[in-house]
C-alpha cells in the first residue's frame, strides 16, 4: 500500500486551493505617485541618517527633484496618449489613468513644486543666533517660549520634516482624484490629510495660533472623514462592492448577476441616498463648501503661510477632482437627486463666502473666505454635468491654484517685528513703499476677482458658460452677483495699498531669495498667460475632460 | 440573528460618537468619539460583508483600523503639543481666532 493510500484512510482531500490571481500592477502608469512616495520615504531616511547641518539642503533638493521627476512622468504619460485614447483603469481597478486624473496630477505636482520653493525660503526672518531660519518651528515638540525651544533655536535646529510631510501629502493628493474605488478614495483622503494636520502646527511665529489651527483642522477633519467612511459603508451595503464601475451599474440598474442579497439591498434607496450624501459631504468639507466651511478661515489664518498657500491650492484641486469623479462616474444615474442639493450648496457657498469676506480684517482670513467663494464658482461648473463642465472645472482649478500660491507667497513678504503683518490696516500704503510687491499682489487680487486679461476671468467664463449650457442659468446669475460682491473687497485691498497714506511704523517688505521670487514669478506668469491666451490650455483641458469607467 | 440588527447597532454607535464630538469639550474625549464613529463604520462594513457574502467589507475593516491607528498617532501628537502649551485640552479655550 502506497503512502498516499494509507494517508487516505483517515483523511479526506480538502478542496484544491483555488488559484489566487497575481495582482497586475501597471507600475509605469502609476509612476507619478510611486516617484513621490519613493521621494518621501528617502526624505524620512535623510532625517534619520544625514547630519543636521546638511539636512535642509538635502531635503529641499530631494523634494524639488522628486516633484519635477513626477511631473515629467505625468507629461510622458499624457504624451503617450493615456489621457485620451489609452485611458484605462489600472492596478486591479483601484486607480483610473485618464485625462482628468493626469491633468489634475500635473496641476498638483506643479503646486507642490512651488510649495517646496516657499517652504524652503530662509531669507525672510532675521537671523536667529547667526542661523538662517524658515517659516517652521525650530523644534515642534518644544513648548513655545520655553528653555528647550530657546536651546533649539540657538543650536540652529529647523523642522526639515516639513519636506517629506509635503511629499506624503502630495502622494495622497495624486491618488485622490484618480481613485477608482471607495477604499482607495478613503485611504488617499487620510494619506493627504494627516501630513497637512501636522504641517499646520509647525509655525515658527505665532505657535499658539498654529497649534490651535492644527487641533481644529484635525478634529473637524477626522469628524468629516468618519462621515465619509460611514457613507462608504452604506454604499458598499447598497451595491455589494466598493468599485466605482459596479456601484454605477447598480445605481443605473444595469447590473447583470444579481444574487439574492444584492437584490435585497439594491432596492433600498435609503442606503444609496444617505451613503452618497455622506461621502459627498466629506468631499465638500475638503473643498470648503459652505455648510462645511467652518474650519477654513481658522486653519488658513493659523497655519504657517507657505503651508496655507500649498494647502489652499493643492487640496482644492485634489478634492474637486475626487468630487467630479464621484458625481460623474459613480452617481450620474441619480443626478436628478444630487443636482438640486448641489445647486443649494453652490448658491450658499458663493454668496456666503463673498459676503462674509467683506467684514474680514485679516488678509489670510480674507483669502480664506475668498477661497470659499471660489469653491462655489467651481461647484457651478460641477453642476453642469457635461463634458464642458469637466473641462471648465479642470481649467479653473489649474488657474486658481497658481494664483493662490502666488498670493500667499506675497503675504509672507510683508513683515513687522512680530513676523508676518497680516492685519489689513498694516497693508495701507504698501503700494507707495514697495510698488512692485503691491502691483504683483494687485494682479493676484484682480485674478481672484475675475477681471479680464487674468486667468480668473478665463476660468470663471468657462465655468459659467458650462453651467449656463447645462441649464443652470439662475446659478450663473447668482455667480455673477457674488463675483461683483467679491470684486468689492478685492478692489478695496488694492485701494488700501495704493491710495492711502503708509503708517510711519508700518511693516517692511522683506527681500526674498530666488525661491519665493520664482514661486511668485511663476504665479504671475501663469495668471497672465492663462488670461491673455487661454485657448491652448482650454483645449488641453477639453481634451482631458473625459472620465474612464 | 438577523444581521440587520448589527446595522442598527452600528448606526446607533455612530450617532453616539457624532453627538459626543458635538457636545464634549475635552479634545481627547472628542477624539475618542471620532474613534467610536470609525468603529461603528467597521461594524457596518463587516455586517454588510456578511450579508453580501463577499470579503470586501472585512478587508476594508482592516484598512480602517490601520487608518485609525495612524490618525491616533497624528492626533495625539497635536493634542499633546497643544496641552503642553496651554495646560488645557479644552476645545473651548482654544479660541484665539474668531470672526
Amino acid at each position: 500500500m502506497s503512502a498516499a493510500a494509507v494517508h487516505s484512510l483517515w483523511t479526506t482531500a480538502a478542496d484544491p486551493i483555488s488559484k489566487i490571481e497575481t495582482p497586475k500592477i501597471e507600475y509605469g502608469q502609476l509612476s507619478p505617485t510611486l516617484i513621490v512616495i519613493g521621494g518621501a520615504l528617502i526624505g524620512v531616511l535623510i532625517e534619520a541618517f544625514v547630519p543636521r547641518k546638511s539636512r535642509y539642503y538635502a531635503q529641499a533638493f530631494l523634494s524639488a527633484v522628486t516633484l519635477a521627476a513626477a511631473f515629467a512622468a505625468v507629461v510622458a504619460l499624457a504624451a503617450g496618449g493615456y489621457g485620451t485614447t489609452k485611458a484605462h483603469i489600472a492596478a486591479m481597478g483601484a486607480i483610473a489613468v485618464d485625462g482628468p486624473s493626469l491633468f489634475l496630477q500635473g496641476t498638483i505636482l506643479l503646486a507642490g513644486l512651488l510649495g517646496v520653493f516657499t517652504f524652503a525660503e530662509r531669507h525672510l526672518d532675521p537671523l536667529a543666533h547667526g542661523n538662517r531660519v524658515d517659516s517652521f518651528a525650530a523644534q515642534a515638540a518644544s513648548v513655545p517660549g520655553s528653555d528647550s525651544e530657546k536651546a533649539a533655536v540657538k543650536a540652529g535646529f529647523t523642522t526639515t520634516e516639513a519636506f517629506p510631510l509635503l511629499l506624503f501629502a502630495v502622494s495622497g493628493m495624486l491618488v485622490f482624484p484618480s481613485a477608482n474605488d471607495l477604499l482607495t478614495l478613503f485611504v488617499a483622503l487620510e494619506v493627504f490629510s494627516l501630513p497637512l494636520y501636522l504641517l499646520c502646527a509647525l509655525a515658527r511665529r505665532k505657535r499658539l495660533m498654529s497649534q490651535e489651527a492644527a487641533v481644529k483642522y484635525f478634529l473637524l477633519g477626522a469628524f468629516a472623514s468618519a462621515f465619509t467612511l460611514f457613507g462608504i459603508a452604506l454604499l458598499y451595503g447598497y451595491a455589494g462592492s466598493v468599485s466605482y464601475a459596479t456601484i454605477a451599474q447598480v445605481v443605473d440598474g444595469t447590473v447583470t448577476n444579481v444574487d439574492p442579497a444584492l437584490a435585497g439591498t439594491m432596492g433600498n434607496d435609503a442606503l444609496l441616498l444617505i451613503g452618497a450624501a455622506m461621502v459627498v459631504m466629506g468631499l465638500l468639507f475638503k473643498v470648503g463648501a459652505v455648510p462645511f466651511h467652518m474650519w477654513t478661515p481658522d486653519v488658513y489664518q493659523g497655519a504657517p503661510t507657505p503651508v496655507t498657500g500649498f494647502m489652499a491650492a493643492a487640496t482644492k484641486v485634489a478634492a474637486f477632482g475626487a468630487l467630479l469623479r464621484l458625481l460623474y462616474v459613480v452617481l450620474p444615474g441619480m443626478r436628478w437627486d444630487w443636482r438640486p442639493v448641489m445647486w443649494a450648496v453652490a448658491i450658499v457657498t458663493m454668496l456666503g463666502g463673498a459676503i462674509v469676506a467683506i467684514t474680514q480684517t485679516d488678509i489670510k482670513r480674507l483669502l480664506a473666505y475668498s477661497s470659499i467663494a471660489h469653491a462655489g464658482f467651481i461647484l457651478a461648473g460641477v453642476i453642469a454635468t457635461s463634458r464642458d463642465g469637466v473641462s471648465s472645472v479642470l481649467f479653473y482649478l489649474a488657474a486658481y491654484s497658481f494664483v493662490t500660491i502666488g498670493a500667499f507667497a506675497v503675504v509672507t513678504l510683508v513683515r513687522d517685528a512680530g513676523g508676518e503683518a497680516t492685519h489689513l490696516s498694516k497693508w495701507a500704503g504698501l503700494g507707495r513703499r514697495s510698488p512692485l510687491v503691491a502691483a504683483v499682489f494687485a494682479v493676484f487680487l484682480l485674478a481672484f476677482a475675475g477681471i479680464p486679461l487674468t486667468s480668473g476671468f478665463a476660468g470663471k467664463f468657462a465655468v459659467f458658460k458650462a453651467a449656463a449650457e447645462g441649464g443652470a442659468m439662475p446659478l450663473v446669475v447668482i455667480g455673477v452677483i457674488s463675483s461683483a460682491i467679491a470684486a468689492f473687497f478685492y478692489i478695496r485691498v488694492i485701494v488700501l495699498m495704493f491710495f492711502s497714506e503708509p503708517h510711519p511704523e508700518g511693516p517692511t517688505v522683506a527681500v526674498p531669495s530666488a525661491l519665493t521670487t520664482t514661486a511668485i514669478a511663476v504665479g504671475v506668469a501663469v495668471t497672465l498667460v492663462l488670461g491673455v491666451a487661454p485657448q491652448y490650455f482650454l483645449d488641453l483641458a477639453s481634451q482631458a475632460g473625459v472620465f474612464v469607467r | 440573528m438577523n444581521p440587520v440588527n448589527y446595522l442598527y447597532l452600528a448606526a446607533l454607535l455612530f450617532t453616539i460618537g457624532a453627538t459626543g464630538v458635538l457636545i464634549r469639550r475635552n479634545a481627547i474625549v472628542v477624539f475618542m468619539c471620532v474613534e467610536l464613529m470609525l468603529n461603528a463604520c467597521n461594524l457596518a462594513f463587516v455586517t454588510f460583508s456578511r450579508m453580501h457574502g463577499n470579503l470586501d467589507g472585512q478587508i476594508i475593516a482592516f484598512f480602517t483600523m490601520v487608518v485609525a491607528a495612524a490618525e491616533v498617532v497624528v492626533g495625539l501628537a497635536i493634542i499633546v503639543s497643544l496641552f503642553r502649551t496651554r495646560h488645557s485640552a479644552s476645545v473651548d479655550d482654544a479660541s484665539l481666532m474668531k470672526l
